[in-house]
Formats: structure tokens, C-alpha cells, sequence
């Protein structure tokens, strides 16, 4: 892929990612955020986390089921955004709609389920987006900066438990996250187990070849 | 039963329903945003039919009604779908003439009215109304209608009159969230609430035909919805075709679908957490920040006597 076309491709991600906090923001100035702001505002804020986060795991099973690598290139610009969206939500939570009642707010971090594997959830993005630079990967070393980032797999469950959790009965939505997420983490798995099959054959295989040259060679 | 009349309530005090509409609400909080907006005043008036009612002082709070565009557009009425804003959107599907309302059961005198004849039975009157969901958002509301216990003494409960059933009316092609959708679940249809008979029976227990003078809108729960105050918004069935005394305790449509969430007596209590959430806080909708939930939504005086000795950790 050309220079120019990558530069595109990051151009249009930025656009994608940037256009609801847009759309928040002009429904903000021409008061069509509804009867209840806070909560739309929340909601949206925390549906496009999900979103943009199951997107930036779409990346690798596009590599994986059809050979192509360039939307490799996107998974940072992704995470990244994932990680401001949940940040933005996380702060509407805390100064919009509980205005720094702390005792509140913590009180539910530990009480209410959805709220704990919410809070986890982000907690476990931070170190993620922390070492998500070039010169972080390069200190880190490829392999510990890999293991690291495996993380993301725990967050993106939490992330979409927290919504099945706080839903109302007969909301699909959060069984569509989770759908989609058990899509993206099972063609890794296929590809694992795969991969594993590959390798035993291939030893296998090694061992049989020596075998019959020792055989022969006696 | 004494209904007191609390000093707060005048009605002088009582924002006007024009006047509210042109007020800039919940900006001055979000303000804090920074982000000054530039905001048309006011929505439309109402423009539904209108409705003649006698304003009843003594049942009206002081708070100032929420806007007639929000108490029409955000709404959770799961017959038309689960989002706040179905209701609005396939409210012309719901026909709300003809239509019967079938009062039966234990009584000496069952009966099935017609919407028209149920309106003209009593004298209709306007009372405002908190309305607390159980969410955790709230509403003021000037209601029309009559005191349920007018219907339900004309019908004659007999001794075995103990408990008070609402249906819903059950018909897909006016309510599409009736269906059977691709994920199957929803609730059991028809909607179907109770009250114990006492509370029935209350004074603040409005049958409601409509609000803020006009006839009740269709998402709102039209032609004719039961509207219990200190109780959380789902325990006022709406779209009623059926009433019944009955001698158990109705089975009711929310008890049904979570009973550890949604117990049969829902009475508003800050005291008493939603498992999933803290119930000691509301969002008044047109307010920026939180206010504290009153016990039973700010009618302890008119009702706690219903549940003296009662444990409302058990019976919530």
C-alpha cells in the first residue's frame, strides 16, 4: 500500500471515530439531545466505545481469514480512540451526572456489578494506551509488549459484560456486542488451535523422517 | 382518610405551563460544559384535543410541570418497544375509539363501559403529580382524571374484593412491541398491574384520562391509564381495557419477568436499592443535577399509614 493511500486510510478513521462526539456536540447546540441529555449522552458515549473497540479487534481476523495486512496499520489509531471515547463516558459519569459525589460514586464501584466490571475495564485500557507508542513497544521488546496488550481481550469482555449487566429486559444491543466479540475472539482461537495443529504435524512429520533415516542408516 | 393539605402547596407558587415552556432549562448546569449554545426558546404548545377539568389545589405539588415535549417523547411503554423513544414514534398505530373498559370480578354490579361513558361518569379533575420511575428519573405531570375509588365503590366490591387488577389492551397490530421479535423475549402479554384494594381505593389513585388539559396522548397511555403516585412509574397501567376485583394478589406483568427486581408493591423508596441500582437519587427531567428520592415519592404523609408494620425491605 502506497504512502498516500495509508495516509488516506487513517484520514477516513479519524473522521469515522471523531463524527458522533460531532454529532453529541451539535445535538448539545440545537438541544435535540432529548428529554434526559445526561443519559443519551452517556449511553452514545459508551455505545461508540464498544463499537470503536470491537472494531480495533476486527482488525487481525480481516488479516487472518483474508491475508490482508493493511488493516494492521489501524489497530493503534483504533485503541486509541476506544480508550477517549470510554474516558469521555467515564467523565460524564463522574461530573455531569453525579457532579463529584464521591461517596456515591464509589459506593456503587463496589456495590453495583455492571459499575466494577466498568470501572475494571477501563482500568485495564490505561496501561494499554500508556505503552501504545512506538518507543514504548521498542522498551517494552515485541513479546512483553504482546502479552501485554493481550489484555485488551479481558477489557473487551468486561466492557461488554457491563452493558448485558445494566440493560433492561428486552434490550438486544449488548447481545449483539457479545455476539460480534465471541466472533472476533473465536477466529483467534481457530487460528491458535490451528497454528498448534500446524506445528505437532510438522513435528511429526520431523520425527518420522529421522526415524526412517536412523532405520536406514542401521 | 384525612388528606392533609402541606403548607408548601399553593398554587400561586405553580409555574405557569406557558411560561415553564419558555424557561431555559437544564442549561445553567450544562453550561459547566463550556460550550455556550445558542437555544430556541420553547417547544410547541399541546396541541391535542382539549379536556375541561376543575384544578384540584389540594392535589397538586409545588414543583413546576416538566415539559409537555418531554412527558410525550420520552416515555416507557413497552407495548410500542423497549426505547424511549418507540412510544412516540408508533404512538398513531394505537386506536383509542372505540374502546371498552371491562370492570368485573368480585363485584355486585360488573359492568362494561364505554371510554366516552367512563369520561362523563364523574367529575373530572386535574391534580399534579410526581412521577418517579424506577430508573431513577422523575416527572411533574398535571393529570385529569377521577379517583379510582369513584368506579370502583359505583361497582359494589363484595366481601371478597382484595386485591384490584389492571389488563392492558393486547393486540400486536397496535403494539408492535407485542410481537414476537427476533429474540423472542420481551414480557408475558398483556401488560397486567394490581393494587391492593386499600390502595385502590386511596384518594391520590387517579383513573386518568388526560393531562395538561388536553386528552391523554396515545404514548402516555391513552384513552384512560391508572396513575398511583408514590408508586414507580410501571405500577400505572396504561391502554386499560379491564379492571377486576379480585380476591389474590394479581401476578403482575414485571413481578413476572424479574420478580428479585420488580416486587408487587413498588412503592418509591430511597431507602430500598433496585439490586442493580442505587434508589436514593432521581433526575427530574428538565434539571441538571440529582435530587434526593422522597419516601414514597413525597406522599409519606397521604400513605405511610397503608404500611404500618410492614417490612418494605421484604414487601418491595
Amino acid at each position: 500500500m502506497s504512502q498516500r493511500t495509508r495516509f488516506a486510510l487513517k484520514t477516513a478513521v479519524w473522521e469515522a471515530c471523531l463524527l458522533p462526539l460531532a454529532l453529541l456536540v451539535y445535538r448539545f447546540q440545537t438541544d435535540a439531545l432529548g428529554a434526559n441529555p445526561i443519559e443519551y449522552v452517556t449511553r452514545t458515549l459508551g455505545d461508540w466505545t464498544l463499537r470503536i473497540l470491537l472494531a480495533s479487534l476486527s482488525m487481525t481476523p480481516l488479516r487472518l481469514l483474508f491475508g490482508i495486512s493493511w488493516p494492521m496499520s489501524l489497530r493503534r489509531l483504533l485503541g486509541l480512540f476506544a480508550f477517549f471515547y470510554v474516558c469521555l463516558h467515564f467523565s460524564v459519569w463522574i461530573v455531569v451526572d453525579h457532579f463529584f459525589d464521591w461517596e456515591q460514586l464509589i459506593a456503587d464501584v463496589f456495590k453495583r456489578p455492571y459499575i466494577t466490571v466498568g470501572v475494571l475495564a477501563l482500568t485495564l485500557l490505561v496501561p494499554l494506551a500508556a505503552t501504545s507508542t512506538t518507543r514504548m513497544v521498542k522498551w517494552l521488546g515485541g513479546a512483553t509488549w504482546r502479552r501485554l496488550h493481550k489484555l485488551v481481550y479481558v477489557a473487551a469482555v468486561l466492557g461488554v459484560l457491563h452493558y448485558v449487566w445494566l440493560a433492561k429486559k428486552g434490550v438486544v444491543d449488548p447481545f449483539i456486542y457479545a455476539g460480534v466479540l465471541g466472533v472476533l475472539l473465536g477466529i483467534r482461537l481457530w487460528d491458535w488451535a490451528r497454528r498448534l495443529a500446524t506445528r505437532r504435524w510438522h513435528h511429526a512429520e520431523t520425527e518420522s523422517v529421522i526415524r526412517r533415516l536412523l532405520a536406514d542408516g542401521g | 382518610m384525612l388528606i392533609r393539605h402541606a403548607p408548601d402547596i399553593k398554587s400561586s407558587e405553580i409555574t405557569g405551563f406557558r411560561l415553564y415552556l419558555n424557561r431555559r432549562s437544564f442549561l445553567m448546569g450544562a453550561a459547566a460544559l463550556a460550550l455556550a449554545p445558542s437555544r430556541p426558546a420553547a417547544a410547541a404548545p399541546p396541541t391535542g384535543q382539549s379536556l375541561k377539568a376543575t384544578r384540584h389545589e389540594a392535589f397538586a405539588v409545588p414543583d413546576p410541570p416538566t415539559k409537555f415535549e418531554s412527558v410525550t417523547t420520552y416515555n416507557n411503554f413497552y407495548e410500542f418497544g423497549v426505547n424511549k423513544d418507540d412510544p412516540a414514534r408508533l404512538a398513531h398505530l394505537l386506536k383509542p375509539r372505540p374502546w371498552t373498559v371491562q370492570v368485573d370480578g368480585h363485584v355486585a354490579r360488573p359492568k362494561t363501559y364505554d371510554i366516552d361513558e367512563l369520561i362523563r361518569l364523574f367529575p373530572l379533575e386535574e391534580r399534579v403529580y410526581r412521577l418517579r420511575c424506577v430508573e431513577g428519573w422523575s416527572m411533574v405531570i398535571p393529570w385529569i382524571g377521577f379517583p379510582l375509588a369513584s368506579l370502583i365503590k359505583r361497582v359494589e366490591p363484595t366481601g371478597k374484593a382484595g386485591f384490584v387488577e389492571f389488563t392492558t389492551l393486547l393486540d400486536p397490530e397496535q403494539f408492535p412491541g407485542q410481537r414476537k421479535g427476533l429474540f423472542g423475549f420481551s414480557l408475558d402479554w398483556p401488560y397486567v398491574e394490581g393494587l391492593r384494594l386499600d390502595e385502590a381505593l386511596h384518594p391520590l389513585t387517579l383513573l386518568t384520562v388526560g393531562m395538561y388539559g388536553q386528552v391523554l396522548p396515545n404514548q402516555d397511555g391513552a384513552p384512560v391509564r391508572a396513575v398511583v403516585p408514590w408508586k414507580y412509574g410501571f405500577k400505572s397501567a396504561k391502554s386499560i381495557v379491564r379492571i377486576r376485583v379480585v380476591s389474590e394478589q394479581p401476578k403482575t406483568a414485571w413481578e413476572k419477568a424479574a420478580p428479585h427486581e420488580y416486587g408487587f408493591y413498588s412503592n418509591v423508596n430511597p431507602t430500598v436499592d433496585h439490586p442493580r441500582w442505587s434508589q436514593a437519587t432521581e433526575r427530574r427531567i428538565g434539571e441538571f443535577r440529582r435530587r434526593k428520592t422522597l419516601m414514597f415519592n413525597g406522599y409519606a404523609d397521604q400513605v405511610a399509614s397503608l404500611y404500618a408494620g410492614m417490612d418494605l425491605r421484604k414487601y418491595f
